[in-house]
Formats: structure tokens, C-alpha cells, sequence
């Protein structure tokens, strides 16, 4: 029976529902000291002194740096030359949460009672803290090399002024797309040990091998003896393939007292020190006919970069673009985009980074085209589909080249969940009764970029490459140990890998380990990010195992005389087609696979020992259609979601138990951004949700059920035919939960609402009403 | 101003001199090396770092060590049965998918215990409520409902001694 599609319970979860799981702040070697921040609260300051007596005076104080202890030493990497972040803030700090000094103690509590008589001295500068502060003319200039605070503009080719005088109708918007905090329940944390045999740092990461080549790069140190770990991960949504601070200075500071140095972020750090994501404000028009048929499309994105631009963060719009189109159509595109510094935390990648934005705006132009037309928004959706015929279909951008999808079919597998009909009935009837709460019914069929990829496409956001590699080793036993350059951090991927390879090896799944995260063990590795782990690694782990079998039959063939194409396995033994009662164990295989004497002619020990760099054609391309259906209580402006139905395509589907819960987790966190998170700032560049008081990650009371569905076209990129399906949800859910919001106010005039759309919102749209 | 703290933990006499301010999760995780109680935030909002005090769920960030002298605290490390099988509620999560990353899991256990001890068999509604003290990032807690249903449904689990 195939392990592929089944739902197989975890590997992963016996140690953590026991309290064995092993994150980086349970480490404790021996020696260990802990480090604190002093970080900035100011948004943009001039640092006149910063006063260190008190702190270095108090016991157990074991060091107190401030950046001119490190004066030598290079700017953070993963930044922007010259606009980079230095690893303690020099002279001046651009965002609160920059660290300004660091305390090592012998304990966390010695630690934070030194940095608390640590007094820095700042001279306040006028902060720009929104896009438009900071793009106004004479605004204060972040960084004087850029003579401004556009880092980066990219025009339009041709700003389609012809198609859209000459289109029948035409509708715009301007979007902000909320910036928020990705927030993995574990913050940052990292543990460096810098000895006479080199540097160990575990960190909370999820492409070690990235983080250790980049730190032995920026140490000078060879990359034989830097060993990066990242053991349990406590979650990541892609804040955790930057780099930060922390872990150059936990590294230094171990060399510096010769102990090793831990830092566990607290949470109110976390929430202004790891990189937000979103941010970005979006004025999108589309030039339409009067059946709604989409005929010109023009986008541009105004990216945030917070105060230090990163590599991820300039290639957010970038994306953004590329998808502008989603699943559409559209004769002719236009994209612009330009990035801009503020006074606020830097913004990299977060679950779905720049395909979320993408996705919003073109699903609520759709639904603005409905309002305009008076055409069903699901029938502009149908009216503009790209037809299954059409693929592979090339859009504007040269990044995105679609290759497989039904939007069609899975807009029909939608309703049939979906009674639309009576809802429109029911939401009409409530309308007439004033003491009924509102209805509204939102759709999005949605369509992201995935599978990074393709070769060049991860080393444009700074990667050594795009593959992912795999080995699979077979053990004299016959059990097999895989190890993946994937950096799992919830995903599940040793079960799904065990899955994998226990179908193409022919072994027990119970006999399938699967190793990651520590630099000294696995293949030089890329990481688990943009929804690749499965398309990418996971085709992988099928290549590898697919080679080993190849090898192992040929074993068995000269163990049972016959010929390799006539062995077939069953229940781990090796078989003469036709001849049962002739078989070899997988276990003999294996035990005499590293014995000389036993093996077949031209073939050498090791021979069941494989590793691949996988490489993949093309992205990856998961779509989907999912449907929102909101209450509003006219009294309170509250926003309830009755119903979400989701229906999925992301091709081939390894675990549907996993595959649910990436859904689901996707999908919570879109709605998260669609009805209760932002990363607000006040005017003067200071963060008011910098605690989980006040950053409403939503609880499950605050969350509703949700009813799935799938279609599959597989992936042609690879022979899984699995696209990813990490992103999804989050990609999917927010213009579904919004268009429900806008559509239940439509007969109140109402087009478009900001997320996250707060009771506040609501209530003032109802009362402006009256 | 250092104070002597004897605590039960997971049914073992624990007792040790520690700091006024010695927070009762520290106590756990770095006095006594029960590393499976994790801390996610500073505001006790997340609940990740929730045990058993006297069979109640609390938050073990907000508690002193040395407040609770003479009580009883039962960790994850100590949510097993006696035989060694896992609780109802943790083979609820594991077989329902209820967690991803697990770094909330053990508070969520903790919490979810604490729930059927008072109400062996809680609606969907009551669930989600008494979980609204532990957040999750990971699973949008459908399934994580389901763990408690499962656990709900299944009060006599044994897997016989099998972890």
C-alpha cells in the first residue's frame, strides 16, 4: 500500500506532547551565560553617551558592549550595502528595538538588572514612522548616502494610458496591506559556543546551512569548523531565515569570556526586534468592460522597508508584482514598485511574503468590478479565469511562467459547499430587519508563487542555490536514515519524508529516521521557506531513494541469480517476478551491500548510499478558492465569521493530516490579518502593540472551524506532482474574510475597507450611515 | 534575599533555596531541568508556560516559586499515566494533529487537562474558551479542539504501558 496520501500520524509528536522536544533555550551547557539587550527607545536619535559603569560593576556581570567594542567589525549582514544595520547601533538608531548594548551575566535575571542601569543619552531626531511621513517633501533623511528615503524605484514600462482612456469602465483603489509581526509562539533565541575547536551556534532558524556559511563568511573562520543547529523550532513563518544581531554577538561574546552565550528573546523584543512583514500600500486600477471582463491591469506597490532595507524585504514587491495578476486573463498588466525606508523595524518575509498583498489587491479589484458591473462576483471570477487549455500560460512577468491549475474546477468544488443562493436570500432578508445582524458573503480564488526553486531564484534573495539536498543511507539493518538540507520548524517533514521514501524504498515507514538542522551532520543544505520543503526537498528524498532501490535490486538480483528488472518487493523482501518462493530480505541487501565479496560485479560498498542536489524546472503554483461568510452586529461593529469554506490545490497531496493543518494554520493567521493584527505606530516612530496585551494574536475562541476541500492538478515541475501548501491559507484568506466585510456594507456604499478591519471600522462606516 | 521553596513536582519532593523573585517557570526549567514548560511571552498572555498547581491550570511566568512552598505542580514531564502511557489528552493531540511546531503543546496539554478534570465532556464552544489563555500559531486550533474531543470521547485511553 502507498504511504503517499495516507494519513499517517507523526514521527515528530511523541517527543513533543511529552516535554522532550529540544528548542534552543532548553540547552544548558555547562558554563552557560546568558546575554541582554539594551535596545532603543527612541525611533531616530542621535546616541550622545551611553553610561556602563553601574552594569559592569554589578556581580556576576561577566561584559557590557556597546558598539564600541565592535568597532572593527562589519555591519550586520543580509542588509543593503551602506544602508546595512550595524550589529550595535553606531552614533544613531533608526527604529525602536535597535539594540544599542548587550550585557553578559552569569543569569538571565543578573543580565536584565544590568542592562536596566545601563543610561543612554539620547538627542531625539524628528522620525518618520508611515510611508507617507517618510516620503513627503522634507522629511528627515534616514540615511544620508541615499539622499532621500526611496531606496529603490522601478517605473512602469509602458503606463497603459491608451487602454485605459479607451476601456469602457474604470475603477481604483488604494490599499494598505497591514504590516504585521509574524510572531512564532518562540521568539528568537541562539546559543553560541566559540572554542578551541571552533563555533557551535544552535538558533532558532530555518535554514542553518545559510546561517553558517554567512557567519564563518563574516568571521574570516572556515566553514568545516562553524556548525550551525537548529533542533526543534518553535515556529517560523519566515521570520527566521534572517539574519539579526544576536547571533554574531552571541558568537563574539563566547570568544570574547570563553563560555558559551545564550540569548532568549522576550516577547515584547520579538515584537520590535524580528523583522514584520506586509507593509506595503498598494494603488491598483483596472480597466474593465460592462460585462466584467478584465481588459487592463496597473499596480503600484509602495514597499515599507522599516529602517534597514534586507535583501528579503527588497524582493517583497518584487513578487507582489510578478502575482498582480493572480489567476486572470489580463491582456495587459502595468507594474511600478518602490521601496522606502521609515523609522520602524525592518520588514522581511512573513508566511506568503508579497503574494498575500498580491492576492488582496486583485481579489478586491474583482469584487469592485461586481459592484461597478452589477455582475456576480463569482461570475467576473469565471468571466476572467485562465482556462485549463491554457497552460502553460506566460503573464507579465518573466518570474511567472503558470503551469498547472483549474481555477474554474475549484471555484465549482466551492459551491457546492457553499449554499450561495440561500445566502444571498438570507442576507437581502436581513437587510430589511433592523434587528438582525448583517451578512456578507465573500469569495477569493487565489493563485501564489511556491516551490522556490527554480535555479537563481533563491540566490536572488541571497541563498548559495535553489536546489535542496537529501541523502538516504541504508543501514546494515536495513533501516534507513535520511538526512534533508530542509530545516523543518512544525511542517512535519520527517513523516513526510519517511512517507516518501517508504514507498520508493520498499522499507517499514517505522524503519525511516530523518535528520535536519545541524550543519555538521546533513549535506550542505538551503532551507525550509516559500512552501519548497515537499516540491523541493521532498522530490529530493524521492530521487535519492529511487537511485538506492535501483542499486539494491541489482544486490538482490546477484544474490538470487536473476536478472535486476525481474526483482519486485514486497514487505521489505526482494523477489523473482513469478517465483515467491525465491526472495531476499531488504536486511541482507543491506548487510551484504557493504561487503565486497558479496556484491554484484562493477558495483562498490556504499552503493545504497545516495545524495541529490534537487533541482526543480520551474516554481510552483498553488491555487485555490475559498469562501468567507461573515455576521456584523450593527451595534457593536463586530465581525464574526459563521463559515469558511476552503477548497485547496496543491497538487499532490503527501499527508492529507498534514495538509490540513497547513491549511488551517494558514488560513489563521490570514485572518489574523484580516480582522485583528497590525503593528501600529504612533507619528513619533513609537510601536503601540508591543506586547501580546496589545497585538491581538487570535486565541481559539477568536477563530472559527473550517470546511475543506481539494482538487488536484499535480505539479509538472516535479514526478510528486506537490506544489506546497505552507502559504496557502494565508495567501487565500485575507480578501475572502474582507470582500464578506465589504459585500455585507455594499448597500451602504461601501467598496473597500482597510484591514485589519476593527470593530472601530465597522461601527463608523454603520453610524455614518444613519 | 534568597527564601527555601519545597515544592512537589510531578509527585517528587523538590526544595531548594532560591530568589524572592525566582519565577516558578524558571524554577522548573533551570533548577530542575524540566525544560518541556516553555515561555512565549511576558505579559502571560500565551499560556505556554501553563502547569498544574493543585490540579488548577496557571501560568507559571506569573507565579514565585516561592509562593507556592508546599504545593503540588504536575509538568508536562509528568502528564503520562502511571504505566507510562501517554494521557488521554496527549494521544488526543497526537491523534487528531494538534500540534505543529509543539512549542505550545505542553501548555495546551496542561490546559486541556485542567479543562476535563472540571468538565469531562465540554462543547466545541466550551473548549475554545477554556483554551483562550494559550495561544497557538501554528494549527488554528481546529485541531486542537478535536485533541480534546478526542481525549473527551476517550477518558480510559492506555496505549498499556506503551510511550
Amino acid at each position: 500500500m502507498s504511504l503517499v496520501g495516507a494519513r499517517v500520524l507523526r514521527k515528530e509528536d511523541p517527543n513533543l506532547i511529552t516535554g522532550n522536544g529540544q528548542y534552543v533555550d532548553d540547552l544548558q551547557p555547562a558554563g552557560c551565560t546568558s546575554m541582554v539587550f539594551v535596545r532603543s527607545t527612541e525611533a531616530h536619535a542621535k546616541i550622545r553617551s551611553i553610561d556602563t559603569a553601574e552594569a559592569l560593576a554589578l556581580p556576576g556581570v561577566l561584559a557590557v558592549w556597546t558598539s564600541a567594542n565592535i568597532a572593527q567589525l562589519a555591519n550586520c549582514p543580509g542588509g543593503l550595502p551602506g544602508l546595512d544595520q550595524p550589529l550595535l547601533a553606531k552614533d544613531i538608531v533608526r527604529f525602536v528595538g535597535e539594540g544599542v548594548a548587550v550585557v553578559v551575566a552569569t543569569d538571565r535575571y543578573i543580565a536584565a538588572d544590568a542592562a536596566e542601569l545601563i543610561i543612554v543619552d539620547y538627542e531625539p531626531l524628528p522620525a518618520v514612522a508611515s510611508l507617507s511621513a517618510a516620503m513627503a517633501p522634507g522629511a528627515v533623511v534616514l540615511h544620508e548616502v541615499l539622499g532621500g528615503n526611496t531606496v529603490h524605484f522601478q517605473d512602469f514600462e509602458n503606463p497603459l494610458n491608451e487602454a485605459f482612456a479607451a476601456a469602457p469602465r474604470t475603477a481604483s483603489l488604494h490599499i494598505v496591506n497591514n504590516r504585521c509581526a509574524p510572531s512564532p509562539i518562540e521568539p528568537n533565541v541562539c546559543l553560541a559556543d566559540w572554542g578551541r575547536s571552533g563555533l557551535t551556534l544552535w538558533a532558532a532558524f530555518q535554514a542553518p546551512h545559510h546561517l553558517r556559511n554567512t557567519i564563518a563568511q563574516y568571521f574570516g573562520i572556515p566553514q568545516d569548523s562553524t556548525r550551525v543547529v537548529a533542533p526543534d523550532v518553535g515556529g517560523g513563518f519566515g521570520a527566521k531565515i534572517n539574519f539579526v544581531p544576536e547571533f554574531f554577538l552571541t558568537a563574539l561574546l563566547s570568544k570574547e569570556i570563553g563560555k558559551p552565550v545564550k540569548y532568549t528573546q522576550t516577547r515584547s523584543e520579538c515584537l520590535v526586534a524580528m523583522l514584520h512583514g506586509r507593509a506595503q500600500e498598494h494603488d491598483a486600477s483596472v480597466a474593465f468592460d460592462n460585462d466584467g471582463r478584465i481588459l487592463a491591469l496597473k499596480l503600484t506597490v509602495t514597499q515599507d522597508q522599516g529602517a534597514y532595507p534586507n535583501g528579503t524585504g527588497m524582493g517583497l514587491p518584487v513578487l507582489t508584482t510578478a502575482m498582480a495578476a493572480g489567476c486572470y486573463r489580463i491582456p495587459a498588466v502595468a507594474i511600478s514598485w518602490r521601496n522606502v525606508v521609515t523609522n520602524t523595524t525592518p520588514v522581511a518575509a512573513y508566511r506568503g511574503a508579497g503574494r498575500p498583498e498580491a492576492s488582496f489587491t486583485i481579489e478586491r479589484l474583482i469584487d469592485l468590478i461586481a459592484d461597478e458591473t452589477g455582475v456576480d462576483p463569482v461570475e467576473v471570477r469565471r468571466r476572467n479565469f485562465i482556462p485549463v487549455d491554457a497552460f502553460p500560460y506566460a503573464t507579465h512577468s518573466p518570474l511567472a511562467m503558470y503551469d498547472s491549475g483549474n481555477f474554474a474546477g475549484a471555484l465549482d468544488e466551492l459551491l457546492k459547499h457553499v449554499n450561495y443562493d440561500e445566502l444571498k436570500k438570507e442576507q437581502e432578508k436581513r437587510r430589511q430587519d433592523p434587528a438582525a445582524k448583517l451578512l456578507g458573503i465573500g469569495f477569493a480564488s487565489w493563485l501564489e508563487i511556491a516551490g522556490f526553486g527554480p535555479p537563481g531564484s533563491l540566490e536572488a534573495f541571497g541563498h548559495l542555490a535553489s536546489w535542496e539536498s537529501a541523502q538516504v543511507r541504508i543501514q546494515p539493518d536495513g533501516s534507513a536514515i535520511i538526512f534533508t538540507g530542509a530545516s523543518p520548524h512544525g511542517q512535519g517533514t520527517v513523516t513526510t519524508y519517511a512517507q516518501i521514501a517508504a514507498d520508493e524504498l520498499g522499507i517499514d515507514f517505522d524503519r525511516i529516521s530523518v535528520k535536519h538542522g545541524d550543519t555538521a551532520v546533513v549535506p550542505q543544505g538551503i532551507g525550509t521557506m516559500g512552501s519548497r520543503a515537499v516540491a523541493v526537498g521532498g522530490e529530493g528524498v524521492k530521487t535519492a531513494s529511487g537511485r538506492v532501490y535501483e542499486n539494491a535490486k541489482r544486490i538482490a538480483a546477484h544474490l538470487l541469480e536473476a536478472s535486476a528488472e525481474d526483482i519486485i518487493i514486497e514487505d521489505e523482501k526482494f523477489f523473482v517476478k513469478g517465483t515467491p518462493a525465491r526472495s531476499v530480505p531488504w536486511s541482507e541487501v543491506a548487510w551484504k551491500s557493504f561487503q565486497p565479496l558479496e556484491l554484484p560485479g562493477g558495483m562498490e560498498p556504499g552503493a545504497l548510499d545516495s545524495t541529490v542536489f534537487q533541482q526543480v524546472p520551474n516554481f510552483s503554483f498553488p491555487s485555490g478558492a475559498y469562501c468567507c461568510v461573515v455576521e456584523i452586529d450593527r451595534e457593536t461593529g463586530g465581525v464574526n465569521i459563521v463559515n469558511m469554506y476552503l477548497v485547496d490545490d496543491c497538487g499532490t497531496v503527501i499527508n492529507p493530516l498534514l495538509v490540513e493543518g497547513q491549511v488551517h494554520g494558514g488560513v489563521a493567521q490570514g485572518i489574523a490579518q484580516a480582522l485583528y493584527e497590525h503593528m501600529l505606530y504612533d507619528p513619533s516612530g513609537v510601536p503601540r502593540t508591543s506586547t501580546f496585551m496589545d497585538y491581538l494574536v487570535p486565541a481559539a475562541s477568536d477563530l472559527p472551524g473550517y470546511i475543506t476541500g481539494r482538487i488536484n492538478t499535480p505539479n509538472p515541475s516535479n514526478t510528486l506532482g506537490a506544489k506546497g501548501v505552507g502559504e496557502s491559507g494565508s495567501v487565500g484568506a485575507p480578501p475572502a474574510v474582507v470582500n464578506a466585510v465589504v459585500d455585507a456594507l455594499s448597500h451602504l456604499g461601501v467598496k473597500h475597507i482597510d484591514m485589519p478591519v476593527t470593530p472601530i471600522k465597522v461601527w463608523n462606516i454603520l453610524e455614518g450611515a444613519k | 534575599m534568597t527564601i527555601r521553596t519545597s515544592i512537589t513536582v510531578n509527585g517528587k519532593d523538590t526544595s531548594r533555596e532560591v530568589e524572592a523573585r525566582t519565577l516558578l517557570v524558571h524554577y522548573l526549567r533551570e533548577e530542575l531541568g524540566l525544560t518541556g514548560t516553555h515561555v512565549g511571552c511576558d505579559t502571560s498572555n500565551c499560556g505556554a508556560c501553563t502547569v498544574l498547581l493543585d490540579g488548577e491550570a496557571v501560568k507559571s511566568c506569573t507565579v514565585f516559586a516561592a509562593q507556592i512552598h508546599d504545593c503540588n505542580i504536575t509538568t508536562i514531564e509528568g502528564a503520562a499515566q502511571a504505566d507510562g502511557s501517554f494521557s488521554p489528552v496527549q494521544e488526543g493531540f497526537r491523534q487528531e494533529h494538534g500540534l505543529q511546531c509543539g512549542y505550545c503543546t505542553p501548555g495546551m496539554i496542561m490546559a486541556s487537562t485542567a479543562l476535563l478534570t472540571e468538565n469531562p465532556n465540554p462543547t466545541e464552544e466550551e473548549i475554545r474558551h477554556a483554551l483562550e489563555g494559550n495561544l497557538c500559531r501554528c494549527t488554528g486550533y481546529e485541531m486542537i479542539v478535536n485533541a480534546v474531543r478526542w481525549a473527551a470521547e476517550n477518558p480510559n485511553f492506555t496505549s498499556g504501558g506503551a510511550k
